[in-house]
């Protein structure tokens, strides 16, 4: 098989930072702070270089929407063993109100331009949590897809894809071209080694716009604000099983 | 990183993994919310600042792989004295092993600064470990540098995947800074040299597989000395015991013997008389990494410190509100920038082959080691009683940084260095 791959990746902000919500209340602070790819992107990034090992892809673009510092993290897709990159460049102000809805059509496009045969994105982004980015996308294309995999494997020209709901595990056959999620037990994703940092350096990262690609970036939600959770309470220590009940009673919980 | 969420998840849904520092930390101070023991938002001490793309991205993998291969083992490494051989050769196979070696040979042909840079990421994972490492690539850096063609090839390789380890080999019983006082001889015997004597605290000694060692061929005093590699297995080759340490325990030291040890000629770096010469190029290299390793260990003992100055309260109020010890973590924080500066232009000076090279190597680890000492040790003081324990890792980055003052040339050589150039005629 020689499946021509397309990997998302999203720049968030690092999974170990303590994130703050900024004074105005209409988001987080990302400033200074440190940014790496979305950890289910990672997980997609090294499924598909697997694929390519394996000789069932035969070449892998990576795309990353956003302002230009996304052009780190598609150097880290490239050090995974990715051969090149697109930046969907959107500067840093229309970029907050960017949605999944709009990220999907922008997939959609470049899929279509590229003659992608699969679309391979991360299930979910660790900021906004959105879980819609893949479903969209293969709307947009009419495409098959298989969200929330833990295995994919080719059979008979097909993909098998093992997912992970919420009832256990679930196997469907998909066609191709098809759009798959990438869910955390996908695979462990490798380290990029000093020799493919430097490899990557030279590998071709190219530049679009929103506007190249006929999609139209005005916001469908508007935030209203952005809130801490309610700071946690400290709890109450009961004497007995009567007394618990009581209390919860007077809560109003049974 | 992915891998360290899923390590974070993975609880969720199997046994519990072996506990690390983090979460013993998260059990004993309840208070502390889950992601508090978290990457540190401070920009002064960012050891980031003024690095290439390139280069962030190497200390973006050697700080992963310190956070998630070594940090949560660095503390059983220490207690248990084990040598972590797999994962020096997992390091190795991200190219570790060799970081300023050439490529032809395995090498990743990087510069002095990117390999300071790497080494202080790693450090924080374990500074014992990290300090093997650099030694090991101080080895193969002399063979890439003063070996044939025949030599590099066959060892290298090897060596830079890790596959094989290597150790350095001048100090003796009788001769630690007054180096070209050395005694171990090497008589020529036809296609061979016959060895005989001893070398003293070798890291990796009795463990590792190349022994890059100094012996004397010709006259006494330093340009009767050559530089020679000496094989595990070669005959007359024995180890002492394992010496036990204050600190640096998770690589094995002991005394390497040579009771007439019989290694062919070929095995010769360079021309005879040129060994004192090929040690002390190598540790001019092994000095900035050394410093680098400190870098490492006081970067990760005032984000330790930070992180408890804000968590811990005693007279009514978290200790990030006393005057006194915030003015003391600025200190800290001072000295940590002002010591990364001096080992990074260093760096480049060596690099460079500049002619101040030297004296700036020598000034880069005498202020490094001794200021990285103090931050751990200061660092160590701000967590009262809690920092006395080995469930704390403050103690681990003070006790391995030690003997950073001593070995690879001690403070007191150092000033010894420095002040031959100034007064130099």
């Amino acid at each position: 098989m020689s499946l021509r791959v397309l990997v998302g990746v999203k720049r968030v902000i690092d999974y170990a930072v303590k994130v703050r919500v900024r004074p105005d209340k209409m988001g987080v602070v990302t400033d200074g702070v440190k940014h790496s790819m979305n950890p289910f992107d990672e997980i997609a990034v090294e499924e598909a270089v697997r694929l390519k090992e394996k000789k069932i892809a035969k070449e892998i673009v990576a795309v990353s929407c956003g302002p230009a510092k996304c052009q780190e993290t598609l150097r880290t897709a490239l050090a995974m063993g990715v051969d090149r990159g697109i930046h969907v460049d959107i500067p840093d102000a229309d970029f907050e109100k960017v949605q999944p809805y709009h990220i999907s059509k922008l997939l959609a496009k470049l899929a279509q331009e590229e003659g992608i045969d699969l679309l391979i994105l991360g299930k979910q982004a660790i900021d906004d949590d959105c879980n819609q980015t893949g479903q969209m996308t293969a709307a947009h294309l009419d495409w098959a897809q298989g969200t929330f995999a833990s295995e994919i494997t080719v059979d008979d020209g097909r993909l098998k894809v093992l997912r992970e709901v919420d009832g256990g595990l679930e196997t469907i056959k998909v066609k191709m071209p098809a759009v798959v999620t990438a869910d955390l037990r996908l695979n462990e994703p490798r380290y990029a080694t000093l020799p493919n940092i430097m490899k990557a350096k030279k590998k071709p990262i190219a530049k679009k716009t929103a506007a190249d690609l006929g999609v139209d970036l005005a916001p469908r939600i508007e935030i209203l604000s952005v809130n801490d959770p309610p700071v946690r309470e400290a709890g109450q220590k009961v004497e007995s099983v009567e007394d618990l009940v009581t209390k919860l009673k007077d809560a109003g919980v049974i | 990183m992915a891998m360290a969420l899923c390590n974070k998840l993975r609880p969720l849904v199997q046994n519990l993994p072996k506990i690390s520092w983090n979460q013993r930390k998260l059990l004993i101070s309840p208070t502390v919310p889950a992601r508090a023991a978290a990457a540190v938002r401070c920009i002064s001490i960012d050891p980031a600042a003024g690095l290439t793309e390139e280069q962030k991205s190497f200390q973006s993998v050697a700080l992963n792989f310190a956070k998630q291969e070594m940090a949560p083992y660095m503390r059983q490494w220490d207690e248990e004295e084990i040598f972590p051989v797999d994962i020096l050769r997992k390091a190795g196979s991200l190219g570790f092993g060799g970081i300023v070696v050439g490529e032809d040979v395995g090498g990743s042909g990087l510069t002095r600064l990117d390999s300071s840079v790497i080494f202080e990421a790693l450090s924080q994972g374990c500074v014992s470990t990290t300090a093997y490492m650099s030694i090991h690539n101080m080895c193969c850096w002399m063979v890439d540098e003063f070996g044939n063609s025949n030599q590099r090839h066959a060892v290298l390789p090897a060596l830079c995947s890790m596959e094989k380890l290597a150790s350095y080999c001048l100090t003796e019983p009788g001769s630690g800074s007054d180096a070209g006082s050395l005694s171990t001889t090497a008589r020529r015997d036809g296609d061979h040299y016959i060895l005989n004597g001893s070398k003293a605290f070798i890291s990796g000694g009795g463990d590792t597989d190349v022994y890059v060692m100094m012996v004397r061929t010709g006259e006494p005093g330093p340009r009767g000395i050559s530089c020679v590699m000496v094989e595990k297995g070669s005959p007359g080759l024995s180890f002492g015991k394992k010496e036990k340490k204050m600190g640096w325990n998770s690589q094995p030291t002991r005394m390497v013997i040579m009771e007439d040890c019989r290694i062919p000629v070929s095995n010769r770096l360079s021309e005879e008389g040129m060994g004192f010469q090929i040690a002390m190029k190598g540790l001019n290299g092994g000095r900035l990494s050394i410093a680098s390793c400190s870098l490492g260990a006081a970067q990760a003992s005032i984000e330790a410190a930070r992180d408890h100055l804000k968590v811990r309260k005693q007279f009514g109020k978290t200790l990030e509100k006393f005057q006194y010890l915030q003015f003391r973590l600025a200190e800290m924080a001072s000295e940590l920038v002002a010591s990364r500066l001096m080992v990074r232009n260093a760096a480049r000076a060596l690099q460079d082959g500049s002619p101040d090279a030297v004296p700036l190597c020598a000034m880069a680890k005498l202020i490094t080691t001794q200021r990285c000492s103090w931050i751990c040790n200061e660092a160590l003081q701000m967590f009262g009683g809690y920092g006395y324990l080995k469930d704390y890792p403050v103690q681990q980055y003070l006790r391995d940084i030690r003997v950073h003052e001593i070995l690879e040339g001690t403070s007191e050589v150092m000033r010894l260095l420095i002040s031959r150039d100034l007064l130099q005629e």
